[in-house]
Order: C-alpha cells, then sequence, then structure tokens
C-alpha cells in the first residue's frame, strides 16, 4: 500500500515546485517532533486515495551534517518499506553532482523514481541526457519533469508503481564518484553553446567587483521597490478603505457612544479638534487597527514579496559569499545574512532563522545583533514617516548608526567571546526563474504568520497605553525614568512613555512620539533609541525560547548597555 | 607539479584535488559535494579581506570560507 512520498533533493533543485505541483493548496507546514525543523506536508489525490507527500528539506547525501538533514535522514529510515516511494528530485544542469544523492538512495535500498527537473533549462544551456541509457544504467524510473510548466509530472505519477528497491553493492565515497564519472561518461552529452545573458550574470556575480557592483544595485532597486510598492498599497488600498468606508462606520459609534464615556475613551480614544485622528487617537478600533493594517502591513507585505523574489532567483547566496568576510570578523559566516535580511522585515522570523546556524556562539551573536542593530520593517516604515518628513539625510543617519552599531558589537562579542568563527561552505546555484505560484504561497505563509504574532501584541499595546492615559498614570512613570531620559540622552521626560512603549510595539512608540513637539535632534536620537533598545515583546519571547535563560538574560544586558552607550554619545556628540 | 592551497590559486587556474582538512564530518560534507581527491577544479575568483574562494567543480560553482579554503590543497602543472 502507498501511503507515502518522501521528496528529496539537493538545494535549489526546484523540489518545491514539484511539491506544489503534486499537492496543490491544502499544505501544512509541521514541525517534526523534537527539532525545530519545519517540513511542508501536502497530500496528493490518486483516484479515491490521498497519498501524504512530504517535503523534505534540501540534502546533497544521506550523511547528515544539519539539523535538517539529520530530520530528513530519520524520516527516511524511520518508515516501513512497503508504504512509502522516494521521489528524488534532480537537477539535470547539473546532474553530475546530483547523481551522489541518487545512487545513496538507491543503495539504501530505498523504492526511489528520479525526477530528472529543470529539463527545458538544461536544454538552453546545451546539457543533453539519453534518459533511457540512465534509468538503465541507475535501475529505477526517471522521468523529464519541468515543473515550473508542469511538464512530466503525470507522467512521474504514473511510474510511482514502477518504483522497487535494487540490489546494488555499497561503495565508499571514492568508489561513487568513479562510478557517476563513468554513467556521466555514457548519458550526458555537452554541446558548446554561446554564453547566454544569464550565464554572462552568473559569472559576474562571482567575482569580487561586479559582484560587488551588483549587489549594491540589486540592494538599491530591491530597497526602492520595497518603498514603491508599499507607499502604493497604503495610498491606493488600505488609506481608501480606513478614511472611505471604516471612518464613517466610527463616527456613528462615536456619536452612539457618547465621546465623555470609559469605553469610548477605550474604543474609539480622544477626539482632535472633534474629529478621529488615526494615528493619536489611541483607541482600540482606531488607532490600533490603523497602525497594524494601513502604515505596517503595506510594507511587510512589500518586502516579503520582494525578498522572496531574490531568495527564488538565486542572489541570497551571492550575498552571502560576498559579505563573508565582514561576517566572519563578527563571529558568524556569509549565510548570517539571511537572517539580517529577515529580520529587516521582522525580527521574529530573522531570530527565527539563526536556528540554520550551526553552533550556539554564532546564534547567540547573530540573535543580539539581530536585536540591536536589525530595524524591522514596521519600525522603519515608521521612521520614514516620522524623519523623512525633514530630509532622506536624517533617515540615512539612521542606518548608519545602526550599520555601525551593529559593526562594532559584533566585533566586540566575536572578541569576548571564546569559540571561533565558522567557515562559509556553499554551492552557488544558477539564476533560476521564479515560480509564481510559489512565491504567492510563501508570501501568504510568512504574511499569516506575521498577523498572528503582531495583532494581539499591537491590542494589548494601544489597550495599555489607553488605559495609563485615561487614569494619567503617565506622569509619574516619566518621573521615574526622568534623569535618565533628560539627563543622558536629552530627551523630555514624556518621550520615556513611548520608549517604553517600544517594548510592545515600535511603530505605536513612535506614534506616540508625533505629538510631543520634539527637537529634529532629538527624533533622531529617539529613532536610534527604539531600535537600538529591547525588542518588542514578541521578539523578547523568541529569543527567551531560542536562546535559553542565561544567554536570553546576557544579550538583554548587552542591549541594556548599548542603548545607554549609542543614547549618551549620540547627544553628546550630535550639534543641536 | 607543485602543491598549493586554494587560496594561492590564481584565477582561472585548474587543479587537482590532492588534499583534503581534517574532521570526518567536514570531509564528508566536502565529498558530497564532489570535493575528492583527484578531482579537477578551477579557481574562479577570490574576495579580498580575507573573504571566501569561489571554484568550479564539474559544473557546480561553490563557495569556500578563507580558512577552510587555505586547507583545501591542489595540484597544479608548473
Amino acid at each position: 500500500m502507498l501511503r507515502k512520498i518522501f521528496l528529496i533533493g539537493n538545494p535549489n533543485v526546484g523540489k518545491s515546485v514539484v511539491f506544489s505541483r503534486l499537492t496543490g493548496v491544502r499544505v501544512i507546514s509541521s514541525n517534526y517532533a523534537g527539532t525545530t525543523v519545519d517540513i511542508m506536508k501536502g497530500f496528493l489525490k490518486s483516484g479515491e486515495e490521498e497519498i501524504e507527500v512530504i517535503d523534505l528539506p534540501g540534502t546533497y547525501s544521506i550523511e547528515p551534517s544539519s539539523k535538517a538533514e539529520e530530520v530528513a535522514v530519520s524520516l527516511l529510515k524511520g518508515s516501513p518499506r512497503d508504504e512509502f516511494i522516494v521521489i528524488n528530485i534532480v537537477d539535470s544542469t547539473n546532474l553530475e553532482r546530483n547523481l551522489f544523492l541518487t545512487l545513496q538512495l538507491i543503495e539504501e535500498g530505498l523504492p526511489v523514481v528520479v525526477s530528472l527537473n529543470m529539463c527545458d533549462d538544461a536544454e538552453h544551456r546545451g546539457v543533453n541526457i539519453d534518459i533511457e541509457k540512465l534509468e538503465q544504467l541507475l535501475g529505477v524510473p526517471v522521468v523529464a519533469t519541468c515543473a515550473i510548466t508542469g511538464f512530466g509530472i503525470k507522467m512521474l505519477i504514473d511510474r510511482f508503481k514502477e518504483a522497487k528497491p535494487v540490489a546494488r553493492n555499497k561503495l565508499t565515497h571514492r568508489e561513487l564518484w568513479q562510478e557517476i564519472g563513468d554513467v556521466i561518461e555514457q548519458v550526458q552529452q555537452l554541446t558548446h553553446r554561446h554564453h547566454t545573458l544569464r550565464e554572462l550574470l552568473e559569472d559576474a556575480s562571482v567575482r569580487p567587483f561586479s559582484g560587488m557592483l551588483m549587489a549594491i544595485g540589486v540592494a538599491f532597486v530591491s530597497f526602492q521597490a520595497v518603498r514603491f510598492i508599499g507607499e502604493w498599497l497604503i495610498d491606493n488600498v488600505s488609506n481608501p478603505v480606513f478614511f472611505k468606508f471604516y471612518e464613517p462606520l466610527l463616527w456613528k459609534l462615536s456619536r452612539y457612544l457618547g465621546e465623555e464615556s470609559f469605553i469610548h475613551h477605550l474604543l474609539i480614544g480622544d477626539l482632535l479638534d472633534g474629529k478621529i485622528d488615526f494615528q493619536q487617537s489611541l483607541g482600540l478600533l482606531t488607532t490600533a487597527p490603523y497602525i497594524e493594517f494601513a502604515m505596517v502591513l503595506p510594507y511587510i507585505v512589500s518586502f516579503y514579496l520582494i525578498l522572496g523574489l531574490l531568495e527564488d532567483i538565486g542572489i541570497l547566496p551571492r550575498l552571502a559569499m560576498l559579505m563573508d568576510n565582514i561576517l566572519h570578523r563578527l563571529g558568524l559566516h556569509g549565510f548570517a545574512i539571511i537572517p539580517v535580511l529577515l529580520g529587516l522585515g521582522c525580527n521574529v522570523p530573522g531570530i527565527l532563522a539563526t536556528r540554520n546556524l550551526e553552533s550556539r556562539r554564532e546564534r547567540f551573536i547573530a540573535a543580539t545583533l539581530i536585536s540591536i542593530g536589525v530595524p524591522c520593517a514596521a519600525l522603519q516604515a515608521m521612521i520614514f514617516g516620522l524623519l523623512g518628513k525633514f530630509s532622506g539625510f536624517y533617515v540615512t543617519g539612521v542606518y548608519l548608526v545602526l550599520f555601525l552599531v551593529w559593526l562594532v558589537l559584533g566585533v566586540l562579542l566575536n572578541r569576548v567571546l571564546k569559540g571561533v568563527s565558522p567557515e562559509l561552505l556553499v554551492e552557488i546555484p544558477p539564476y533560476r526563474i521564479p515560480s509564481f505560484a510559489i512565491l504567492w504561497h510563501k508570501l501568504f505563509l510568512r504574511i499569516k504568520g506575521f498577523l498572528i504574532e503582531a495583532i494581539p501584541v499591537v491590542m494589548l499595546g494601544v489597550l495599555i497605553v489607553n488605559i495609563l492615559l485615561y487614569f494619567r498614570s503617565f506622569e509619574q512613570l516619566s518621573l521615574i525614568f526622568a534623569p535618565v531620559v533628560k539627563g543622558i540622552f536629552g530627551l523630555p521626560k514624556e518621550s520615556a512613555i513611548a520608549l517604553i512603549m517600544g517594548f510592545f510595539r515600535k511603530d505605536v512608540a513612535v506614534g506616540m512620539l508625533m505629538p510631543l513637539g520634539l527637537s529634529i535632534k532629538q527624533l533622531f536620537i529617539a529613532c536610534v533609541l527604539l531600535a537600538v533598545s529591547f525588542p518588542c515583546v514578541a521578539t523578547f519571547v523568541i529569543m527567551f525560547r531560542e536562546l535559553g535563560w542565561k544567554d536570553f538574560l546576557r544579550s538583554c544586558a548587552i542591549m541594556l548597555m548599548a542603548m545607554l552607550a549609542v543614547g549618551a554619545s549620540l547627544n553628546f556628540v550630535l550639534p543641536h | 607539479m607543485k602543491k598549493i592551497n586554494l587560496v594561492q590559486m590564481k584565477e582561472k587556474q585548474k587543479g587537482r584535488i590532492a588534499g583534503l582538512p581534517e574532521g570526518n564530518a567536514l570531509r564528508n560534507k566536502l565529498m558530497s559535494l564532489g570535493i575528492y581527491p583527484g578531482r579537477e577544479v578551477t579557481k574562479i575568483s577570490h574576495i579580498g579581506l580575507r573573504g571566501p574562494a569561489a571554484i568550479k567543480v564539474g559544473r557546480s560553482v561553490l563557495v569556500i570560507g578563507h580558512g577552510m579554503a587555505s586547507k583545501v590543497i591542489v595540484e597544479i602543472q608548473c
């Protein structure tokens, strides 16, 4: 009885595209017991029955070298043999390297079907594979597929029943490569083609000078695109919805409740000049949803859209290569750029992504640096709104200060903490054309994750501020922190509240700075402090879970010191 | 014939792998990526300031951190 299908293959071979072709929409991402590795599951309808399809993390061999690979291998070895088959997805533009895993799977006696994917790309690159011959040499079914267009998927399904264990001697690694060399000799023909533009770009992207230029170009365009799409969404989607449809409804509610009642204060907030001000009224139905959906969500959507695009084209490993020398000095290696990039969207997924780093030391450094030096999209959006009004110069300044803090702190941590920086070892994949279905699906999952994480915290944050405002408790709170805030940071004592609020939501906190009438220097310092000081409570919870309480407390101490040092020096150095 | 490491190789230079760094897990990983003794590799580039080396192995491009690259030995024609 066929109950399960495992998809396995090297990284970057289009595995997830095959997965989505096989399963359609009902996809579950789940954590396997005792691990933190996300594995996607879906179902394939075959007549009356549903077969479970499991997308294993990409791996180069069945000797696991990371936690994700360990999970993949233990799942494979742990399932009853007669109930599953393995689809080995192979990149036909790079058959040789992919066959190492294929032969290991066959040697293990697993029932394998090979999906020779990206066959159209192979053709473009002048790679010709004799499929019948390959099938004969491997002894298992081989099907040419092009998952992006859907070509060959039906054929692949038709041949599931032919998957059977094949007797094959176990070879050493050296012998395996020897064998692969023989197979390649017989099945693969390379025709010389002129280099396509894509190949020229691939080549240029791994050279120091041209690679750096391209990276800067990509970073610039991405940044502009995120802003442009975000602003477009705000002007054309969220603002019209809030002002045209939502506000009239709120007015009815406001009149019904009466301006003086507590419940009005709670839900609608204060009316400014007799009007609802979505940014400053601080009601549960006004400011809370407005910040979340109209100011932050549009940027989150555009950020993850662009990031997903960069991921699927294959830009990130190239960035990892270029950033390796800097990151190495921070006790990390090039691949730690990925948690940092994710953190620019929201620190929570950024810190979750540090799981993929190898050592405890790396995870500690990476998580601490993200929480201090990497502003999330919500905070960035608000900083743009607040400082951008004066000049782009100040906004650039905030980024520059944060980058410096990140760099200096990283170097210090690398010096102080025992242990060594790990070495980068990574494959640079060819540029790929992304699948829109996959992009869309990934975006959807990420947005969902963000909303689940953020909505309750924003609500709670606005609620707390609202109640404090009602009972006029802010005066007392701000008195306690006044010496530090005023004496060291040069900010008015009322801004202490905003800094405390930053613990709940950075975006709400920046919003609270608006009515205080700060000077540009004070605004600048406050923005930097909000970024550098404690991350929001959601990030806090995640850090606690990921680092354990000892490292968590250490990280908090570093945050406090960084905040004091940065705030004091900015106050001292900057002219009025 | 001369033995040098990946860092010392020049751009576009070809060589055969003659020695891998210590450590079983690391060796297995390199092996599974196609870096095994006797394999021909071509150096593509090197990022400055002790950055990583990029090499071509078969049809793959691999990037190896500076420290590790200096422990991968290749044999080159003089």
